[in-house]
């Protein structure tokens, strides 16, 4: 059982750090609210279906070309559908609502509602303390920790990075020192995308693909991202985890815990917003100029 | 002709004065109007249902535009205050066997209460924070309604609700004239005195704090507000439906709300009504091809805002009215001056 919670616990707590700091960098960039950010994650792992089973590609190919994809398509999205509108706050809202409803609608048209499924890439399992733990376990918890490592690197190392930082801190005196602004938000739109599709491609082989997958890992993205404090990438990623294994206990530790597993988790969010209301790691915004 | 002319004459030239002046309140007027003439030549039971569920829903995104579009408090979690109220009238209904026309009130004041509960935790958020804290309220709700499904039906929710009247037209009279009276009651609220301090708090909160005003309270007076007229949609809904089911709880709900409001232009009362008496129909309308209907509901809402993101009826109202410069009261375009303060128009 600890075991079990303890592996749960750790991936699902990387897949939610990625989509959530995802989300915190094109917010802290570029004030978008990104509703679309788990359709997306959606998205890619319905790619990598399709490249699997209809395509006859090795998920190897498959998985990073997908990522690629979906990455150009949020760049394509943002470039048609928000960019002209966004001073509106209100509507870029509903717009990124409307397109996670476009691909939802999309997804259900091609493929209906039915539960797919990819087989998973290592088959075998080791047996640690008396429980099995599949590879694919393995793979999926060491990729989503290499991508989050390969997030610090690109923002904390890479003249990229220190581009997107500064626009997060201070979009006007960015601009001022040359960032073109609307150039980093759209970049940052990519990357951001491209790490949901990376935790997309990482659920593939544990978790059925369904049309509506997007819907709880978008509220626990958001619970986390208000928990870890708005904008903060060390706050979406403890926060993640913490949000990852209080659903876990629950699930695992009360009886009828699928059911209350999102309550218990953001009931955990509402209180510490009620002790700390800028979040764990936030700083309290100050008035936007 | 004594004193009903004398009454008469003087509704007819308040009319005038009010009614007649603006357009968009002549439209509004027409509108009304319409409503509550549609049943004189079309009794179609199918299209009454549709215009009944119509009101509801505008009473519910006119709530949701007094309280995040008035006083800036971005709510995501509005399906709240209608599941709440919905739930409460069907208990009270079911269990207390009250009728309807009690239900439905105490089912509202039900979220008031909750209005209350998340609005206390609610007041040192802003903003976005706001936003994304208020969509887990109803989610939590909805994981306590699967836990205890001795009273709340889990996943079925409670049926057996009476019916809200005997007829369907006599529903369809009780929920439009509920609308367009609720509209207009909360029209004026924002057109009170409260209403500008509303309206203050979403422009600067600070600047009205330092004024005197204890801005605490008329948030939560926001949300209390909100949360009665809300509740009194989820209670029409519950009879209309004669079940309360987690449905009404959903984040889709919630989302379709924002849907609606934003459509239709926030900051206006009138601008959520219209765009669901737009988007509500319209979407039954594509049932034509019932699998591509929410794809192109979803595509019509996104290439509406890319031509006026502040919303449709903005737009339209810009387009027939134009505000003073010096009084800031709304003229209609063909006026050179000012009806009012008889400065120049541009």
């Amino acid at each position: 059982m600890i075991q079990n919670i303890i592996i749960n616990g750790l991936i699902n707590g990387s897949i939610y750090a990625l989509l959530a700091i995802g989300f915190s960098l094109i917010f802290g960039v570029a004030r978008i609210v990104n509703i679309a950010h788990t359709a997306f994650y959606m998205l890619a792992a319905y790619f990598i279906y399709v490249g699997f089973h209809y395509l006859g590609m090795s998920p190897y190919i498959s998985m990073p070309l997908s990522v690629l994809a979906v990455g150009l398509l949020s760049i394509i999205c943002y470039k048609i559908f928000i960019q002209p509108i966004r001073e509106h706050e209100a509507a870029v809202l509903i717009a990124t609502i409307a397109l996670a409803m476009v691909i939802q609608e999309a997804l259900l048209i091609a493929f209906g509602g039915h539960y797919l499924g990819v087989p998973p890439l290592v088959s075998g399992y080791a047996t640690i303390a008396g429980v099995k733990v599949t590879y694919q376990h393995f793979l999926a918890l060491s990729v989503a920790v290499l991508a989050l490592f390969g997030v610090w690197i690109l923002l904390m190392k890479t003249k990229l990075g220190l581009a997107l930082r500064s626009t997060a801190q201070d979009r006007e005196v960015a601009n001022l020192m040359g960032m073109n602004e609307a150039r980093v938000a759209m970049v940052t739109m990519g990357i951001s995308v491209m790490m949901a599709g990376i935790a997309g491609a990482v659920v593939v082989p544990l978790y059925v693909l369904d049309p509506h997958m997007w819907m709880h890992p978008l509220i626990m993205m958001l619970a986390i991202v208000v928990l870890g404090g708005l904008g903060s990438i060390k706050g979406s990623f403890v926060g993640a985890y913490i949000m990852a294994f209080a659903e876990v206990l629950v699930v695992f530790l009360i009886p009828m815990g699928a059911f209350l597993k999102g309550s218990v988790a953001l009931s955990i969010m509402i209180l510490v917003l009620l002790i700390r209301p800028e979040g764990l790691f936030g700083v309290a915004f100050e008035e936007e100029r | 002709m004594g004193l009903p002319g004398f009454y008469l004459r003087r509704a007819y030239s308040l009319f005038r004065g009010e009614v007649l002046v603006l357009p968009s309140r002549v439209a509004v007027f027409i509108f009304a109007l319409g409503v509550l003439l549609l049943p004189l030549f079309s009794q179609d039971p199918y299209l009454l249902r549709i215009l009944i569920f119509t009101s509801i829903f505008a009473i519910l995104a006119a709530s949701w535009d007094l309280l995040s579009g008035f006083t800036g408090q971005m709510n995501f979690g509005h399906a709240l205050f209608f599941g709440v109220a919905a739930y409460c009238t069907a208990l009270l209904n079911l269990r207390l066997d009250l009728p309807p026309w009690i239900s439905i009130p105490l089912g509202a004041l039900g979220a008031v209460l909750a209005g209350l509960i998340i609005g206390i935790p609610c007041l040192r958020l802003r903003g976005t924070y706001l936003a994304l804290t208020t969509l887990a309220f109803p989610i939590i709700l909805m994981g306590v309604i699967f836990a205890i499904p001795d009273i709340t039906g889990g996943e079925l929710g409670l049926s057996g609700i009476d019916r809200l009247s005997g007829s369907r037209l006599t529903d369809y009279y009780i929920t439009s004239v509920l609308m367009l009276g609720l509209g207009f009651i909360m029209w004026k609220i924002t057109d009170s005195k409260t209403g500008i301090i509303l309206h203050a708090i979403r422009e600067d909160e600070v600047a009205v704090r330092s004024s005197g005003i204890n801005t605490t309270r008329y948030k939560l007076l926001a949300f209390c507000l909100s949360g009665f007229f809300a509740g009194i949609a989820g209670g029409l809904y519950a009879h209309i439906m004669r079940t309360a089911g987690p449905s009404t709880l959903e984040v889709a709900l919630s989302f379709q709300i924002v849907i609606w409001a934003v459509f239709g232009g926030i900051v206006s009362i009138y601008g959520p009504i219209a765009g669901v008496f737009i988007l509500f129909p319209l979407l039954e309308f594509l049932r034509i091809m019932p699998k591509i209907r929410m794809l192109v509901f979803a595509f019509i809402v996104l290439v509406t805002l890319l031509y006026m993101p502040q919303g449709l009826i903005p737009w339209l109202r810009d387009k027939i009215e134009k505000e003073c410069p010096r009084c800031k009261i709304r003229n209609v375009t063909t006026r050179k001056t000012c009806r009012i303060c008889t400065a120049e128009l541009d």
